[in-house]
């Protein structure tokens, strides 16, 4: 139960820098020669990579392109609808 | 190509089981409006777009439209988990019971399945981004009904979120129709 919370406040660790990213795309599809939103984008996602990688490392496969330990892991519950967050 | 990632875009919860909420959530789930419509809407629209900053815009708010759909399939999953049949069917859910027990089947409130008859993309990418933006705005007007509909704090959260996702996708969207509008005001011009 406690490493069920842990990884729910990580996941949303991950949610949060994800949303900052996803933020800084779309004005960057439409102001692609603002040097500063990109590279507040740029930072974010170098945060979202080092993040991404401790949550698979830990809870297993966020996506089918991440490498899994045997047995494959990336289908195990919770799936995102199950989780309580 | 697309990669699912195994995460919501958003937390997603629930304080208690209520049928008549999830009913409503429908509105968003398979209505005219929904984020059902929004995602197939955009990413037909996109191939027909004249400049990149449209083509980028039109992509990556159609995928995040799909990452919403999936955040109100969670929300009427958690709000219907734990109901029987007889309370599905006091709330208005008989019907829905009938024909798909508690799949998340693509209706809007009333029951009326989703379909392409919702959208619309006419190769026209100015008029193909007023339709947007009047989606944006009704998307808009329906998640305030909705959240006026509910008093779970953790459902108005998640409904409050998709709310202002809506103004970010309408102020975008101006942005791209002005790119297109100057960009075809230059080719008469030099053409």
């Amino acid at each position: 139960m406690h490493d069920y919370r842990s990884m729910v406040e990580l996941l949303k660790e991950i949610q949060a820098l994800e949303f900052g990213v996803y933020e800084l795309a779309l004005f960057l599809d439409t102001h692609p020669g603002d040097r500063r939103a990109l590279e507040d984008h740029n930072r974010l996602v170098s945060r979202l990579n080092q993040l991404r990688k401790a949550f698979e490392d830990r809870y297993g496969p966020l996506r089918l392109d991440s490498e899994s330990p045997y047995p494959y892991r990336y289908i195990n519950d919770p799936w995102p609808w199950e989780i309580q967050y | 190509m697309w990669f699912y990632e195994k995460k919501l875009q958003y937390p997603a919860n629930v304080r208690r089981c209520d049928l008549a909420m999830a009913k409503f959530l429908f509105a968003q789930y398979g209505g005219p409006d929904s984020e059902l419509s929004a995602a197939v809407r955009y990413l037909t629209q996109r191939y027909t777009m004249p400049i990149p900053q449209a083509k980028a815009l039109l992509t990556d708010i159609g995928t995040e439209e799909m990452a919403h759909w999936e955040i109100i399939g969670t929300l009427i999953y958690k709000l219907t988990e734990d109901a029987t049949p007889e309370q599905l069917r006091e709330a208005g859910l008989g019907d829905h019971f009938a024909q798909h027990d508690k799949a998340l089947y693509p209706h809007d409130a009333a029951g009326v399945p989703w379909t392409a008859a919702y959208i619309q993309a006419t190769g026209d990418p100015i008029t193909d981004l007023h339709e947007n933006l009047a989606a944006e705005q009704k998307a808009r007007t329906t998640y305030e009904h909705l959240i006026s509909l509910t008093d779970d704090d953790g459902v108005i959260a998640t409904l409050s979120f998709l709310r202002e996702r809506e103004v970010v996708h309408f102020q975008r969207f101006g942005e791209a129709l002005m790119q297109v509008q100057e960009h075809y005001q230059h080719k008469h011009i030099f053409c």
